[in-house]
């Protein structure tokens, strides 16, 4: 017989003690990993999907809320602006690219967005299925999207007003029709229905014709808004610029001369990331003092087993075992109770993820990825396994002053 | 200490005994100090410690097993000299050549009677002979409860499980101390049989302590303390 299997016969010998330990190790990994893994993969996302555009310009309001808007899609939008306005930017030295966007509808949670072609070529998004719009109410659809609906190439859906499934106000009358499914590429694309910007703005011309049928005390308002439509709004300008002396001068001149607000998507991320990064340290901080307490009931439990078992220990001395060997076998017990600790911590942080995932895919459609173990996973694991085997160390000290003749001889 | 050993050595170089002890003594804590006479036992054959209870009987089993350092005096146990092994050394021999059979019974409790045994022959050096545990138990009559649990298992049981660990792993010499002493007059004699029976079939030496007259006549050496 092995020791370890006496180790792993004595660990279980005693559930309570077993459970209350694990319990621990198993909230602090869990934590840990779940926060870690969450950040990362928060920032990765993030990184990745502002990576094609530097800056992006819209209506007055919060720069974070832009960004959150109109490139990550998660966020509502801060108002619109003129296509005249943003025209002299498009031609503008220092700009590469800028593509317009606009949307305001969905169908069943996920966001139809009004954009030039162009907007594909940024996120590398190829067609795995039909073709690319080039009518007004003709489609690709995101993979995830795809996916998730059900959408194939001939499809017709009729959006519905506003950026949640839950709004009924629908456009019926004007459907829209599938052209094509893009291959998934990791990135807010996937989770999109691409049209050209005409679809928006004849889906909304048509609405507000509607209002303005219905509702006669708005007649003014409304007739306003009609002249706004028809000097054409979209919603923002994805900007990436040729030279960084762009980066420099435009979002300042912009912020400062013109009705419309610049913000820097890298910018803007930082600081979110950076906002969370300090609760991220919070939690970790919350989850190590779990980690140190769990090492204390560890050295607890085994200080009482180990006395409780003194005599056990007396016996196995007596069947020719060193003290060296008993040390081993309660190392064994704590490396036991700490590996099986991490294991089912790590687990349960990882079903948070992916759990999670279910969540925010539904609310803001964004998935995220249950990954293997990484390398700072195994840190904690190390150190998860140094604190038990200190606490074991420390609970042991009474093996090496046994006395096997008087332990037999008190029972 | 230098005479004693020479005396020593041309005492036993004649014959090897099984267990032979010379002026052995033992200090306790408080300086008390304890005598012992000298004892011997030719292999294959046993030996009787008798003496009431309080004169160091069980003391004399730990200074025989190398649980306690003996304060004068010399003890050798099949041909080894106690005193001449290491603390790691003595835990080997001792896990060999020595099988304990307690009055109290000690097991570990987290493992059942099967596990229990596989145990007792794994350390020091790992045999595992299952024939030796199938037949043992069969003639202790604990066959049917190797799966058991031993917190489960009648006193009886107990008992029987308890002389099994003390010679499964074929001891040179069994220590028995007070074995039959918690026990009616029926079943001391099936104890005494039965550690004689197995004794023999393993050629052990059993060395027996008690304070229990009835044991008297079942031994023809005995020492009394």
């Amino acid at each position: 017989m092995k020791l370890s299997y006496l180790a792993y016969r004595n660990m279980v010998s005693k559930p309570l003690n077993l459970l209350l330990s694990l319990l621990l190790l198993l909230l602090s990994v869990s934590l840990v990993t779940f926060v870690l893994q969450l950040s990362k993969q928060l920032g990765g996302q993030l990184n990745k999907n502002i990576a094609p555009f530097d800056m992006v310009v819209g209506a007055k309001g919060s720069p974070l809320q832009l960004v959150l808007s109109s490139v990550l899609h998660v966020d509502a939008p801060t108002g619109n602006i003129k296509l005249k306005e943003v025209a002299t930017l498009q031609k503008h030295p220092f700009i590469q690219t800028a593509i317009p966007v606009s949307y305001g509808d969905n169908y069943k949670g996920y966001r139809i967005l009004g954009t030039e072609v162009g907007y594909l070529d940024q996120y590398n998004a190829q067609l795995v299925d039909g073709k690319l719009y080039k009518k007004p109410f003709e489609v690709v659809a995101g993979s995830t999207v795809a996916q998730k609906l059900g959408l194939k190439v001939g499809d017709n859906f009729i959006s519905s007003h506003g950026l949640a499934s839950s709004s009924n106000e629908a456009h019926e009358e004007h459907p829209f029709l599938i052209k094509g499914i893009l291959k998934s590429t990791g990135t807010v694309v996937d989770q999109l229905l691409i049209t050209p910007l005409e679809s928006i703005w004849e889906a909304h011309d048509h609405g507000e014709d509607e209002h303005h049928e219905e509702d006669d005390d708005r007649t003014e308002e409304a007739e306003v808004l009609k002249e706004h439509d028809v000097e054409k709004e979209i919603t923002s300008l994805l900007i990436k610029f040729k030279s960084p002396l762009g980066m420099v001068q435009l979002p300042r001149f912009i912020n400062e001369n013109t009705s419309m607000q610049a913000a820097l998507p890298g910018f803007e991320v930082q600081r979110l990331i950076g906002l969370l990064g300090s609760g991220v340290q919070t939690i970790n901080g919350i989850a190590l003092v779990i980690l140190l307490v769990s090492g204390l009931s560890i050295f607890i439990s085994l200080l009482k087993t180990i006395r409780e078992r003194r005599q056990e220990l007396a016996l196995l001395r007596i069947y020719g075992l060193r003290t060296g060997q008993l040390l081993w076998l309660a190392l064994l017990e704590g490396g036991f109770l700490a590996i099986i600790g991490f294991l089912s911590g790590w687990l349960v942080g990882r079903l948070g993820i992916w759990g999670l995932s279910h969540y925010t895919q539904n609310s803001y459609g964004y998935a995220l990825q249950v990954p293997g173990p990484d390398m700072v996973e195994l840190l904690l694991l190390a150190l998860t396994l140094a604190i038990a085997l200190m606490a074991t160390l420390f609970a042991s000290c009474s093996i090496f002053k046994l006395n096997v003749a008087k332990t037999l001889s008190d029972a | 200490m230098q005479l004693s050993c020479i005396y020593f050595y041309l005492y036993f170089c004649e014959n090897i005994q099984m267990v032979k002890t010379l002026n052995l003594a033992y200090a306790y804590e408080n300086g008390e100090e304890l005598k012992f006479p000298n004892i011997e036992v030719s292999p294959g054959k046993h030996l009787l410690v008798i003496g009431p209870s309080g004169v160091g009987k069980t003391t004399l089993l730990y200074l025989l097993a190398g649980l306690l350092p003996p304060l004068r005096g010399i003890i050798s146990v099949a041909g080894t000299e106690l005193n001449s092994l290491t603390r790691k050394e003595m835990d080997k021999f001792r896990g060999n050549y020595i099988g304990l059979v307690f009055q109290q019974y000690y097991f570990i409790k987290s493992l059942n009677v099967s596990d229990n045994l596989r145990l007792r022959q794994s350390f020091p050096k790992n045999t595992n002979d299952t024939q030796r545990r199938h037949e043992l138990t069969e003639r202790l009559g604990l066959k049917d409860y190797l799966d058991e649990k031993v917190a489960t298992l009648s006193q009886g049981q107990q008992q029987r499980l308890s002389i099994a660990l003390g010679l499964i792993h074929r001891p040179k010499i069994i220590l028995a101390d007070e074995p039959t002493s918690n026990l009616d007059d029926v079943n001391c004699v099936k104890v005494i049989d039965l550690l004689k029976e197995e004794a023999e079939i393993c050629k052990s030496s059993l060395l027996i302590i008690t304070h229990d007259l009835r044991v008297m006549s079942h031994f023809q050496n005995q020492v009394m303390l």
